[in-house]
């Protein structure tokens, strides 16, 4: 393991019942790398999403994240530790506005209890005006600023996804994992999307990247990891990936080889 | 907050003057309809306290609880027990209001801790359990050990009372006679206003975020680093909190206490005034533990005068009209205002950090 791994994952297995979503995954994401996932539907990569986050609990298998293992921790632990995540059907607190959605993302790197918040000393105060004007800069950098105030569920579709990147931008992460950010977005939005997950990346924070728009994969990760019933079939640069005749076989018949050619 | 404190505009002082004054003379002008009338503005009081406190777990962080009142009687009991001829205590009202709410905290842990995956019906289901088993062991705990007097209760408790100056009866100060209710009245309206201006700043904060979030999708909230067990532990424990509170001061006002008080049909009327009012709206709620105490008082009061003037005679007994009356205004609310009379809008915040760049 060298000093510029960021997330190593060691022989990852997860199974449901005699489904095995997860066979003996193993891969290594950089520091400010961004780095895709693909496969084709039920390959296993959100499954992998849910056993990296806490959601599900791995059968086999460790992550070492920024030097330690992150085994058996809760989702929030390991919200915690520096690893945030977007949801693939956008799980937002649909009736709190954008800016409260925000703030909540904070919560994890905030102190203030009861008593704070009864008293409304001095320093719980500074701490709110600090939540707040972070998750308004936040709301600003991923572009809704102007829905700050609205309710979550009256964003658009692509605003959601959006104010769904910030609020997870707001716990500070080191990896932020995003599943499906470009998911029935059209294509001027999604160009919005690469120039934002760019920016991030520039900005400092590592990307793991669930995606299904291949041009966008293609555009943007420096490296990918391709998963089919769960196995890891492929890793390496984009360019190597597509010409993998493992990946094309896994995409039946290589429709999607001449998808990404023409990318 | 950061937003710069605005100069309260001279109107709104004049506003906030009135309503000092409107309740200031409320229990004089109540008590010219007799003296009944000021103590049920007093239960209405004791209601808010209630209703706020459930709303802190049902209206923000969205866990159905059935078995509130369960924290009510752990309060009044604590009183009960410790400013009565029963022990032969006769502890001052001042330690044992925080010592009720303290406990009934621990009660709200207790009740919490087992139920934390729990959610929706299943929860409901435990806690109605729970408040029924308060209420049994009140009702049977005067065996081996007599320690609440069972079904008969604990009778002759203190009221509040603070030297020589007791809330228990009529006094006369600067001329004007005070009886016991209006005195207990200006208590309840300080203790109320404080639990009001706790729940609001508690909304407004770190922790009524982190509640709301739970409320809105519990999954979510885990993946953005809350720690949802902690934090819904919280919701139980300041909920059940303010129930000790409500609890020992019913105690006090009623003197009297005995486990029938506290039945299911308690829990339920409390949860009526937060969904009608307007889960997790702080001002409904409010509105909703006004009207459910008030509505079928005065239900109660116009229902036998009303058949008399117009039938001359009374047919049907006012207590059925008004648990009649009461349960079609329920049913016609549900219907017309599923979110509840007073719903509570987005909070709009006013961004000095924003767009000013």
């Amino acid at each position: 393991m060298t000093a510029l791994s960021l997330l190593t994952a060691t022989g990852i297995s997860k199974r449901f019942g005699g489904v095995h979503a997860l066979s003996d995954v193993d891969f290594t994401i950089n520091h400010g790398e961004i780095y895709g996932l693909i496969g084709p539907n039920g390959a296993g990569k959100t499954s992998l999403f849910n056993v990296l986050t806490g959601i599900y609990e791995a059968d086999g298998g460790t992550f070492n994240f920024d030097g330690e293992p992150l085994d058996r921790l809760k989702p929030n632990q390991v919200a915690e530790r520096g690893i945030a995540r977007t949801f693939q059907n956008i799980r937002l607190f649909q009736n709190l506005s954008a800016l409260e959605n925000v703030m909540i993302g904070r919560h994890v790197r905030t102190h203030a209890g009861v008593i704070g918040a009864i008293l409304r000393d001095k320093a719980t105060l500074a701490e709110e005006a600090a939540i707040e004007k972070r998750a308004y800069e936040l709301l600003d950098y991923v572009g809704v600023a102007k829905r700050a105030n609205d309710q979550a569920r009256h964003l658009a579709y692509g605003d959601q996804r959006r104010l769904e990147i910030a609020r997870a931008l707001a716990t500070e992460p080191k990896l932020l994992a995003l599943d499906e950010p470009a998911a029935g977005m059209n294509a001027t939005e999604t160009q919005t999307l690469k120039a934002l997950l760019e920016n991030i990346r520039h900005d400092g924070t590592t990307i793991l990247l669930i995606e299904h728009d291949m041009k966008l994969v293609m555009n943007v990760c420096d490296r990918v990891l391709v998963l089919d019933y769960g196995k890891k079939i492929a890793e390496g640069s984009a360019r190597e990936v597509q010409n993998d005749p493992k990946v094309v076989a896994a995409y039946l018949g290589g429709e999607i080889l001449l998808n990404l050619k023409g990318a | 907050m950061s937003r710069r404190k605005k100069a309260i505009p001279p109107k709104a002082w004049i506003g906030v003057a009135l309503i000092a004054l409107a309740l200031a003379l409320l229990p004089f002008v109540a008590a010219i309809a007799g003296q009944a009338w000021v103590r049920i503005l007093n239960f209405a009081m004791l209601y808010i306290m209630l209703a706020l406190g459930l709303n802190i777990v049902v209206g923000f962080a969205g866990l159905l609880d059935l078995g509130y009142i369960a924290f009510y009687a752990v309060g009044a009991y604590v009183y009960a027990l410790l400013a009565s001829p029963h022990f032969g205590l006769h502890l001052p009202f001042w330690i044992i209001l925080p010592l009720g709410a303290g406990i009934a905290c621990l009660f709200g842990v207790l009740l919490g801790a087992p139920t934390l995956k729990l959610r929706g019906d299943y929860l409901a289901i435990v806690t109605l359990g729970f408040g029924e088993i308060i209420r049994i062991f009140m009702n049977n705990l005067n065996a081996p050990i007599n320690i609440t007097n069972g079904p008969q209760g604990i009778n002759l408790i203190d009221p509040f009372h603070i030297g020589t100056l007791s809330l228990g009866r009529a006094d006369t100060l600067l001329g004007i006679q005070f009886s016991g209710p209006q005195k207990y009245y200006y208590v309840l309206l300080l203790i109320t206003i404080g639990v009001i201006v706790i729940n609001l700043r508690l909304q407004n904060s770190r922790l009524g975020r982190a509640w709301e979030a739970i409320r809105e999708d519990e999954i979510a909230a885990k993946a953005m680093g809350i720690n949802t067990r902690n934090v819904k532990l919280l919701a139980f424990a300041m909920g059940a909190s303010f129930g000790g509170i409500a609890g020992g001061i019913f105690s006090a006002t009623q003197q009297f206490v005995s486990p029938e008080s506290f039945g299911l049909f308690e829990s339920v009327i409390v949860l009526a005034m937060v969904v009608l009012g307007g889960m997790g709206h702080i001002p409904g709620v409010i509105l909703g533990a006004v009207l459910l105490t008030l509505l079928p008082e005065v239900l109660r009061s116009t229902m036998e005068p009303l058949q008399h003037a117009l039938f001359g005679r009374v047919y049907v007994d006012a207590e059925i009209i008004r648990l009649l009356v009461f349960g079609i205004a329920l049913v016609a609310i549900m219907l017309y205002r599923p979110a509840g009379l007073w719903p509570s809008a987005v909070r709009k915040r006013e961004l000095e950090t924003a767009i000013t760049k």
